[in-house]
């Protein structure tokens, strides 16, 4: 890398241009969906070269693909990564973050307050790894220094956390994460790279579900991890993965011969070589049409998102509503430091009436859609106790964010009075049949 | 903390589109390590490179002769490439300065992750352009576009058609 030329152009223009030059043979403009499995080599030394990793190129699309390298590049560039990962889902992403450095017996440190679905992977399914997950209140960062054990290999934390409100300290947990000799991995989905730049503030490594607002539509499901380049895996033992010779590729060690692109190229060479949780190049093409837009997308679900919260605070029906933009938030002073551009679209809000209440409101809605996604153009409802956070004990729940009473909305770009109206009726409507039922 | 190494893309393009031979001190035999995928590369690309180890002088590195010293390299080199740790560049750069008229060279490039300072300000004062703590390998490759087929983030943003070109 030239560190020259290092933010030679724009967010808004890498946004559009990033990884995506005219193709050169056609001079397609637009970025070319290769369909395509498999790639033709020169010759039999040029075949051994790129499966030894001793030349750029495409073997097979499971390890990559034209198209997925293409939006890989345009994230690595949003995020200041020196490479990206892009795979099947953002689950997927979270397995790829880790794989090259977890063995059976390691452990890491995440937040108690992860999306549900994060906290199920990594409490259930990445045990069966041996990898074991210490959840904790990252709110209080000594709480992060206790529970480091010398067997931790990363902290993981959500920039913005999934459902809502609540800001991580990046600063202040990637001084302790390096402290201990330990990357700071950082979920950046709800934040995008436009609101939130995690490399900025120390972080190692940033994992996506582009399923979300990168690709914007709700059109497909992908995932990425970015590396910054930035850490050193040989400052200590802890990750032989990357420093001790590969079996696999005859006794390689990745960060002696590829430095800075050691993560990165381990994630493809090994991890999706072996792990196949590949991106299919047709949706790498449709998040990369979605993040053309980004920026316009997040400026506009901001507005919109910090209006309804307003609107919900003020509501009779309403207990209280979660959002990191509202004065009342106890996250306030972290959004303004970590998302200056706006604290998110996703939130949560508690209805007067809990559980049945909550239920009833997502059911009432006409405009909002509900389902179990975000990120969408169009206004999302869910009632998380009922659904998303439906494998998690009662306490997991409320550290979570995800009460009986709680709803989350991710706003989308609708006419924000059309929201309004929306939400406003299907509280009055639940209030009034939760009241003919009390009859 | 040393001074960031600031290297433009026109400069760079400049280099690996100017030098036709390279001598690499500290090529090794051993195909998995760096040196030879650098090597085996740059033979792909079309350069002519020499490899320089004392230790693997008399043997044949990817079909070419090893010698032991830069005097040794038959014919001109337009660029020494360093694959040695820092403190041993000081005295590869005065071979190259000492041999830089007789020679021609006209670069010193050293590896990611070496650096002499000292060394580099002795060779410019002498005419000869260093870059260090890069790798031209991972140059060709970021200002050719193939950096990107592996999700690398190449930081060149151009709309212009890129030429093709047919070996």
């Amino acid at each position: 890398m030239s560190k020259t030329d290092k933010n030679q152009f724009g967010f808004e223009t890498r946004m559009i241009h990033a990884g995506t030059p005219p193709e050169p043979i056609t001079g397609a403009r637009q970025t070319p969906i290769f369909q395509n499995t498999s790639y033709v080599f020169h010759d039999a030394d040029h075949a051994a070269s790129l499966f030894n990793l001793q030349t750029f190129g495409f073997i097979y699309s499971r390890l990559t693909n034209p198209t997925v390298a293409a939006l890989e590049e345009r994230i690595a560039s949003l995020e200041n990564g020196r490479g990206a990962t892009c795979c099947a889902s953002g689950h997927a992403a979270q397995i790829l973050a880790f794989f090259p450095f977890m063995e059976p017996g390691d452990a890491f440190i995440a937040s108690n307050r992860l999306y549900g679905g994060s906290i199920t992977q990594f409490g259930k399914t990445f045990k069966k790894f041996g990898w074991q997950v210490h959840f904790v209140d990252v709110d209080d960062p000594e709480n992060v220094r206790q529970a480091l054990t010398p067997n931790c290999k990363a902290i993981f934390v959500e920039s913005l956390a999934n459902p809502g409100g609540v800001v991580s300290d990046l600063e202040t947990l990637a001084d302790i994460a390096h402290e201990a000799g330990v990357p700071l991995i950082v979920d950046n989905t709800m934040a995008t790279p436009y609101l939130c730049q995690p490399f900025e503030w120390g972080a190692d490594l940033v994992v996506h579900s582009m399923t979300k607002f990168l690709s914007g539509n709700g059109t497909s499901v992908g995932g990425c991890v970015v590396d910054s380049g930035t850490f050193d895996w040989s400052q200590n033992d802890k990750f032989a993965g990357l420093t001790e010779p590969e079996p696999a590729y005859h006794g390689l060690r990745f960060y002696e011969t590829f430095g800075d692109m050691a993560f990165t190229t381990h994630a493809h060479a090994v991890g999706l070589r072996d792990l196949g949780a590949t991106l299919a190049p047709m949706n790498a093409f449709q998040t990369l049409l979605g993040v053309e837009t980004l920026s316009l997308r997040m400026d506009r679900h901001c507005a919109n998102a910090l209006e309804v919260a307003h609107f919900l605070e003020g509501h009779d029906l309403v207990d209280w509503v979660s959002h990191a933009g509202l004065d009342s938030s106890p996250y306030r002073a972290l959004a303004k430091k970590y998302l200056p551009g706006g604290a998110g679209a996703v939130f949560t809000f508690g209805v007067k009436g809990g559980y049945e209440m909550g239920v009833k409101v997502v059911e009432s809605c006409e405009l909002f859609s509900h389902l179990a996604n975000i990120g969408d153009t169009r206004s999302l409802i869910l009632h998380p106790a009922s659904t998303t956070h439906r494998q998690l004990s009662d306490e997991q729940r409320t550290a979570a964010g995800a009460g009986p009473e709680v709803i989350r909305v991710s706003i989308g770009l609708e006419t924000v009075g059309d929201l309004l109206a929306d939400l406003d009726q299907a509280l009055q409507l639940a209030a009034k049949s939760g009241k003919h039922a009390a009859e | 903390m040393a001074e960031e190494l600031i290297y433009s893309d026109p400069q760079l393009r400049g280099i690996l589109g100017r030098v036709r031979t390279i001598a690499m001190v500290g090529a090794s035999p051993n195909w998995n390590r760096p040196s030879y995928f650098v090597m085996k590369y740059l033979l792909e690309k079309g350069y002519g490179v020499v490899p320089v180890n004392p230790r693997a002088a008399g043997q044949e590195i990817l079909g070419i002769p090893c010698v032991a010293t830069l005097a040794e390299v038959p014919g001109a080199i337009d660029m020494v490439d360093v694959f040695r740790a820092g403190e041993a560049a000081g005295a590869i750069v005065d071979e190259a300065i000492a041999l830089r008229e007789t020679k021609g060279i006209a670069v010193v490039w050293m590896q990611i992750g070496v650096r002499n300072d000292a060394a580099a300000a002795r060779a410019e004062a002498a005419g000869i352009e260093v870059v260090m703590d890069h790798c031209p390998k991972i140059e060709y490759g970021r200002l050719n576009s193939e950096l990107s087929w592996g999700g690398f983030n190449s930081r060149i943003i151009s709309s212009r058609r890129r030429k093709v070109h047919i070996r």
